[in-house]
């Protein structure tokens, strides 16, 4: 057994911290985070309310662990998103190497590129208005590309190999083989892409509830509780600094993780070491 | 290279017309008819046709798709139904703020990302390196927005060096802009400068262990040579790359740190515009956007066949 590096324990364990918040906020939380307590609005960090209350006296750490809720679905199902269209857009393209749908599926997807996932949500919230679902779509588009260019380039060299050229003569089709021998073997690949483009969803989830284009009261949201902390900040420091710190430390988690999965799973690194 | 040139120029047009219709069909066609939802559930029926009308909703989508496209083309981008003035006066206005914003913060990524990841790269495995390292992993996970909010905790309301938000205009002098312009700018560098600076070490280790850099190394340079006069040179071109996507990013963050500041930049209008269900601007904006984004895509493209001759023969 190899030793798996000291990253991916680090990472593992502060994701799993703020994935154990959001799982414990179904069951429990401190206070209620509905409920205004106009009596004990913008108290400092106490024994009594870790985290601090805000400017409507809602629990810190209450909204915190709800936050994390928010934050993660909709960066799980932005990368679902993004794995469901990009994934076979990338297989498609690969078998098609050099063809004219190989051509379109790359001009395709240069052409989101140039839609920064702000610019998506943007566009989609002058239409519907603003939700947490604009808020999927949007970064789930933007992941699109890139899983379709990270499945492709893996393919690719993959499609060369000799046991799929065997596969091949055994009588199996492109969509065949793509499915049965070049998706498992991208697997890795796949699992580390996920990983980074998670935290870039929470990141992007964040900003885009911060500036209202994502969840609305009285969803809890990590951006939008820094949204209300931007006018009280001389007055209740706290209020700007926790949701802020959550968001570090998760994308922190993991990043970290995404780089020990890719020592541990992309043989590629681990012969360049 | 001009073949090159010519090619690229070619694909560029293709994914500007796309990115038009994109933009043009989600906003026009999707929700029903402008007119009425940009006047609200309220408006008069009379009203709504009287702004069909001025909008040219009257006409076929298509005559509509050209007009707009047209008139981007000569620099007519409309009339903002809530400002009541040329959209095209409104962006020129706003993009004094973006631009700038975006350029100064541009400038800031690369200035401190080249030296700190050279540096990593020359002393890897280092304590130093590890250190660099473990900051631009920090650096990554900080959303600018919230490093905004607190360099103005700290420079403006705890130090007061700064003023915590507002721009105070071009005409009143250069320096006075860029000192408003300052927090701002680093708020938005140092995300973009972490994600450099790993991508610059990287480069510049990988360039280290080419054969002509032994070649250097044997023909009697020193390793500070080796590094600036061959592998820097080569380095630079994935981290090219990086920078012409950067710049997507920065205008993007941009738009957000606007809100943090007070700054009257294409942010404040867009979501303004948003919310006041402006959608020419809305549409407008979007595009200007789109098209920073690929004409920025283009030049880099053009940079890379200048700085290496085996791409211009691939095209």
């Amino acid at each position: 057994m190899k030793r798996l590096p000291l990253t991916l324990w680090i990472g593992a364990a502060l994701s799993a911290v703020f994935a154990l918040a959001a799982l414990v906020s179904f069951l429990w939380t401190p206070y209620a985070v509905d409920g205004m307590m106009i009596a004990s609005r913008l108290q400092a960090p106490s024994a009594a309310h870790w985290f601090g209350t805000d400017h409507f006296g809602r629990d810190i750490l209450s909204m915190i662990m709800v936050g994390a809720r928010t934050s993660i679905a909709v960066a799980v199902i932005a990368v679902g998103m993004g794995m469901a269209l990009g994934v076979p857009l990338g297989l498609l393209a690969a078998a098609n190497r050099g063809g004219l749908v190989d051509e379109i599926i790359m001009r395709g997807n240069d052409l989101i590129f140039a839609f920064p996932a702000l610019v998506i949500a943007i566009l989609i919230t002058a239409v519907f208005g603003p939700s947490a679902v604009n808020a999927i779509i949007a970064i789930g588009i933007f992941n699109t590309p890139v899983f379709a260019r990270v499945t492709r380039g893996g393919a690719l060299s993959l499609w060369t190999l000799d046991y799929i050229r065997a596969a091949e003569v055994a009588g199996k089709g492109p969509a065949r083989i793509s499915v049965e021998h070049i998706l498992p073997n991208i697997a890795n690949l796949l699992i580390v892409q996920g990983t980074i483009q998670f935290s870039l969803g929470i990141l992007a989830e964040a900003a885009l509830s911060y500036v209202g284009l994502g969840a609305q009261p009285p969803t809890p949201s990590w951006g939008r509780m820094l949204a209300e902390a931007q006018t009280m900040i001389s007055i209740a420091p706290h209020m700007a600094i926790i949701p802020g710190l959550a968001i570090v430390l998760t994308v922190l988690g993991l990043n970290l993780m995404g780089d020990g999965l890719r020592d541990v799973l992309d043989p590629r690194v681990r012969r360049a070491r | 290279m001009l073949r090159y040139a010519l090619s690229r120029l070619l694909s560029l047009s293709l994914s500007l017309v796309v990115a038009s219709l994109v933009i043009f069909f989600v906003i026009e066609v999707i929700p029903g008819d402008p007119a009425s939802y940009m006047l609200g559930m309220n408006a008069r029926p009379e009203t709504v046709a009287a702004l069909s009308r001025e909008l040219g909703l009257d006409q076929p989508i298509f005559t509509r798709y050209l007009a707009w496209v047209g008139g981007m083309l000569t620099g007519d981008f409309g009339t903002s139904y809530t400002y009541r003035v040329p959209v095209g006066d409104l962006i020129a206005a706003r993009l004094g703020v973006s631009l700038p914003l975006t350029v100064y913060a541009l400038l800031l990524t690369i200035v401190i990302a080249f030296p700190v990841g050279l540096i990593a790269a020359a002393t890897r495995g280092s304590a130093l390196d590890a250190g660099i390292m473990g900051g631009t992993q920090l650096g990554i996970a900080v959303p600018n927005f919230w490093f905004a909010m607190l360099l103005v905790l700290f420079f403006a309301i705890t130090l007061q060096w700064f003023s915590a938000g507002g721009f105070p205009g071009w005409d009143r002098g250069f320096w006075i802009n860029i000192k408003a312009l300052t927090l701002p700018a680093v708020a938005l560098a140092l995300p973009q400068a972490s994600i450099l600076a790993r991508v610059m070490r990287s480069a510049v280790i990988e360039t280290l262990g080419q054969d002509y850099i032994r070649t250097a190394r044997a023909k009697g340079l020193t390793s500070r040579q080796a590094v600036v006069g061959h592998a820097l040179r080569n380095a630079l071109i994935p981290v090219l790359t990086i920078i012409g996507l950067q710049f997507s990013f920065l205008l993007a963050g941009a738009i957000i740190i606007e809100n943090v500041f007070f700054l009257p930049g294409l942010g404040r209008l867009i979501f303004q515009a948003i919310t006041q269900r402006d959608l020419i601007v809305v549409e407008s904006v979007v595009m200007l956007l789109v098209f920073a984004v690929i004409m920025v895509t283009f030049l880099v493209d053009l940079a890379y066949a200048a700085v290496d001759p085996r791409l211009r023969r691939r095209a």
